[in-house]
């Protein structure tokens, strides 16, 4: 622009103020206009990379726990990831509440992780909190760890019979779910 | 090299001087597409198509690496993730729709980039090499979008995979083998599918390369203008930037309607139902044709039908169809010319446009159409004016057209809005250049002898 | 030299194609042109009055709900609709609940959890719609050796498809008098089913609706053979882009504003330009 007119002296006399004024608004209305194209453009690149509807269908999981013993547990998947469901023994749910939850690194109690009512029902993630491994404990004859939950052989975090961490690097407890059964012998997972 | 006069890049910051003392790559860009460069100030909306084009070469690929994302390159589940695509991916059937129809307007603005530099003779002295290197970016254009066309594995893509790959068959000796070769079997299948995504994805940015050697070899002479009389000094041209920036920024919102009408309204006009019937080696549909870009070169392949003494037709369709863009390659050495710019050359005109562009029409049109008659017979008709254009009709009216009087200067083409004025210099074939003109940097090619 | 060179390979093209050229009308001009029963009979689709066509067009949501209901009622029979799943049946207005019962209502392959053989199970709202066979051999045994297409994409399979499905339901007809007339041979075979809008004349697939009421639809609509063409010609239209009216909608404001996007981008221009004569 400003070469233009250095170039052309001649032609900014020919410029009242006003003019000048109306006619860089329109320049400056064009780019904007181009920056505008330009950022909605990115949008839809953007967004392409978020779960798609198919993937997203499958964000929430149906189980049957009618089939669960007391003292087991099973491996289920939830979002392409294990999640395990696990009926506690009446001894497991006294060794959780026993612990002084003060004394652990993420203060929680059974109850706060369990539905009122269903406290045998132990429903975590089998992820671990520290570089998501899968924790072992939940298969028959598997390492339960120290305190009897699960234990994660990548680094050695130990997890609780409530599934919180107890020892090892793990930042937090296994992850609960968003949940709720449906039925006495059906939880929706997610 | 540059005009001496051309704008030289000032860093304006601390950090800017820093830069380019380092990496002058805002210095490249000032120079190739900035106010460094110095442009005819004569250029009409043709010359928005180079632009454009580098815009088609962009598009294409963001959106094609955003669909290979998606997309698998598997025969079982190819024509499925398309479909996944468009149904189940945010945002997935824009994208798919975008990519699609943006090969069709690339093809668009590349056959107005290419006709265009056919009537101002872009291709003469001293831009040969800018016209090789844009035939050679038309052929990997061609062949990239072939090769993306087969991706989705419907019954178009397949069969086109199956009847463009039987071209090479028609080599002798050698042509079996080399189709069997090419497909990694017999019939195309999974490892074809797969070669083909490989090099559908690689291809667009050797384009990207050859996009910039283009570019490069083009500012040697700097660009061409609609009178094809090459700049003599400063007052010829204005700096590329703002002024044709703004001019190609205008070209390319006016292109950008008609790509989102078609986008959004017409997604699948330019194409073919057939492709959304996933691939069947068992049957053959009805009317099996190429997307419309390549229609004109599929009636030159189909107009050869009946053997010559030694020579099978399925040969000759071959060589035709491919001497159809190669001889694009020699122009420069047959229209010898002086006169660059159509607009001065009556008889070339003529040609141009009751001869060629029509021709290119019924190519089209007959390369779309059913192998019956009449069309193969038109096409015939066509195919051999085709020919006839640039190997008899080019070379001879170079000798015997007498062109009209061209402007001094492109400033005095400009001032006077005319062609052909009284002060115009005649310009004779003997190579004689006019006293009163300086020197433009290139102007060798214009006024070379008819005969050298 | 080079433009020697140049005008021979010309004339060598040209002789080679005036040969072809000569020899094919020569063909042309000696042979009898036959046409054939498809060339003169053809007729193209009739316009369905779909509210999905032109560039305003979206869906009927309750138009899908009745198509719905006859794809699954007659069609479901014997075609496929393999890219849809149950889910996607949310667009047609139906509550998540209800997607799930109707999911139910199909029966998917599956697998028996005991013992791991194949087996079948009422459908979840992530499963695509089952096909009605197991495979093209069982479909071909079962259809008189025609295969059904799947009907996920016809629409967008066929030239002006949604008009095209509703043409060919509604197109069946006795073969005119005409046609025997003028081609004795092109009697329609047995087995096969006379129709002007399929492209060679005979479908193997007989008429699907043939009568009056054949579909009860909840809304209490007319359920004429022309309506149910129409609603499942609608029906599948959106199976085959249920995208369709999002991208007429989207479509709208990118126009717009690139169409005021060109007019700030020529006055700008205008402006840059206006001291420079061009």
């Amino acid at each position: 622009m400003t070469d233009a007119i250095v170039e052309h002296p001649e032609a900014v006399q020919d410029d009242t103020q006003t003019g000048v004024r109306r006619r860089d608004f329109i320049e400056i209305a064009a780019v904007s206009f181009a920056g505008i194209g330009g950022i909605a453009v990115l949008f839809p690149l953007i967004s392409q990379m978020a779960p798609s509807a198919d993937v997203l269908a499958e964000s929430t999981t149906e189980l049957d726990i009618s089939a669960i013993q007391p003292g087991q547990s099973v491996k289920a998947v939830f979002r392409k990831q294990p999640v395990f469901v696990r009926n506690l023994l009446p001894a497991e749910i006294a060794e959780a509440a026993a612990v002084d939850v003060s004394s652990l690194r993420d203060p929680q109690t059974l109850a706060e992780r369990t539905k009122e009512g269903k406290e045998n029902w132990l429903i975590t993630m089998g992820v671990c909190t520290h570089l998501g491994c899968v924790p072992l404990g939940a298969g028959e004859g598997e390492n339960k760890g120290e305190f009897g939950g699960y234990f994660c052989p990548c680094h050695g975090s130990h997890y609780d019979t409530a599934a919180r961490i107890r020892k090892g690097p793990a930042p937090t407890n296994l992850l609960v779910p968003e949940y709720e059964f449906t039925s006495d012998t059906t939880v929706q997972i997610g | 090299m540059s005009f001496p006069w051309a704008q030289q890049y000032q860093p304006k910051s601390g950090f800017t001087r820093w830069i380019d003392e380092k990496l002058p790559l805002p210095r490249l860009v000032y120079n190739a597409v900035g106010a460094g460069y110095p442009v005819p100030r004569n250029l009409n909306y043709f010359w928005n198509f180079g632009v454009l084009a580098g815009f088609c070469l962009v598009l294409q690929i963001i959106t094609g690496v955003v669909l290979a994302m998606h997309y698998a390159p598997n025969a079982l589940v190819a024509f499925d993730s398309v479909e996944h695509i468009m149904r189940d991916v945010n945002w997935g059937w824009m994208l798919r729709y975008a990519h699609a129809n943006g090969a069709s307007f690339f093809f668009v603005v590349i056959y107005i980039h290419i006709f265009r530099g056919l009537f101002f003779s872009s291709y003469k002295a001293p831009r040969e090499m800018i016209w090789l290197l844009g035939v050679v970016i038309f052929l990997l254009m061609m062949a990239t979008a072939f090769m993306g066309y087969v991706l989705p594995w419907g019954q178009m893509s397949f069969w086109g995979a199956k009847v463009i790959t039987g071209l090479f068959s028609a080599i002798p000796l050698v042509g079996e083998p080399l189709q069997i070769w090419l497909l990694g079997g017999f019939a195309p299948d999974n490892a074809a599918l797969n070669r083909f995504f490989s090099l559908h994805f690689m291809m667009p940015f050797i384009i990207a390369g050859v996009v910039i050697l283009h570019i490069w070899a083009l500012h040697i002479p700097g660009s061409s203008n609609p009178t094809g009389v090459e700049i003599k000094d400063e007052s010829d041209t204005i700096p590329f930037h703002p002024y044709y920036t703004a001019k190609d920024g205008f070209g390319l919102a006016v292109f950008l309607v008609l790509y989102t009408s078609f986008v959004f309204f017409l997604p699948n006009y330019l194409g073919h139902p057939d492709n959304y019937i996933p691939a069947n080696p068992l049957s053959t549909p009805a009317h099996i044709v190429p997307e419309w870009y390549f229609w004109p070169f599929y009636a030159i392949l189909r107009a050869f039908t009946q053997d010559f003494l030694f020579l099978p037709a399925k040969l000759m369709g071959v060589i035709a169809m491919f001497a159809a863009i190669l001889v694009w390659f020699f122009l420069p050495w047959l229209d010898k010319s002086p006169v660059r710019s159509g607009l001065y050359r009556p008889l070339f005109r003529k040609f141009f446009w009751f001869g060629l562009i029509p021709t290119m029409g019924v190519l089209f049109y007959c390369g779309g159409a059913p192998a019956e008659e009449p069309y193969v017979m038109l096409s015939q008709i066509a195919a051999l004016y085709y020919f006839a254009h640039f190997l008899i009709v080019l070379p001879i009216v170079s000798i015997i057209e007498k062109p009209k009087p061209l402007p001094h200067s492109i400033t005095d083409a400009v001032l006077n809005h005319r062609t052909g004025a009284d002060d115009a210099v005649p310009l004779s074939t003997t190579g004689e250049r006019p006293t009163d003109s300086r020197p433009g940097p290139d102007d060798a090619g214009l006024y070379r002898p008819a005969g050298a | 030299m080079a433009r020697f060179i140049a005008i021979l390979v010309g004339l060598f093209f040209g002789v080679i194609l005036l040969w072809s050229f000569g020899v094919g009308l020569y063909t042309w001009a000696t042979e009898e042109h036959e046409t054939t029963a498809e060339h003169v009979f053809y007729e193209h689709p009739r316009d369905a009055k779909l509210p999905s066509a032109g560039v305003f067009g979206t869906f009927d949501v309750q138009q899908l709900q009745r198509g719905y209901k006859v794809y699954k009622e007659v069609c479901a029979a014997c075609h496929a609709l393999r890219h849809v799943a149950f889910r996607d049946l949310a667009q047609l207005g139906y509550s998540e609940a209800q997607v799930k019962a109707e999911a139910a209502t199909w029966q998917v392959p599956g697998v028996d959890p005991n013992t791991g053989e194949a087996a079948s199970r009422p459908g979840l709202a992530t499963d695509y719609f089952p096909s009605p066979y197991p495979n093209d051999i069982a479909a071909r045994a079962a259809n008189n050796n025609a295969v059904p297409p799947d009907l996920s994409l016809i629409t967008k399979a066929r030239h002006d498809g949604s008009n095209y499905v509703y043409s060919l339901i509604t197109g069946y007809q006795d073969q005119p008098a005409a046609l025997l007339a003028q081609f004795p041979d092109a009697k329609t075979p047995n087995g096969l089913h006379y129709n002007p809008y399929f492209p060679n004349l005979n479908i193997a697939m007989a008429p699907p609706l043939t009568s009056d009421g054949q579909v009860t639809f909840d809304d209490g609509s007319s359920s004429t053979v022309a309506s149910m063409s129409r609603d499942v010609a609608a029906f599948l239209t959106w199976a085959a882009e249920p995208t369709l009216a999002k991208r007429h909608q989207a479509g709208w404001p990118v126009v717009l504003f690139l169409i005021i996007a060109s007019i700030l981008a020529y006055l700008a221009y205008q402006n840059v330009w206006r001291n420079q004569k061009h």
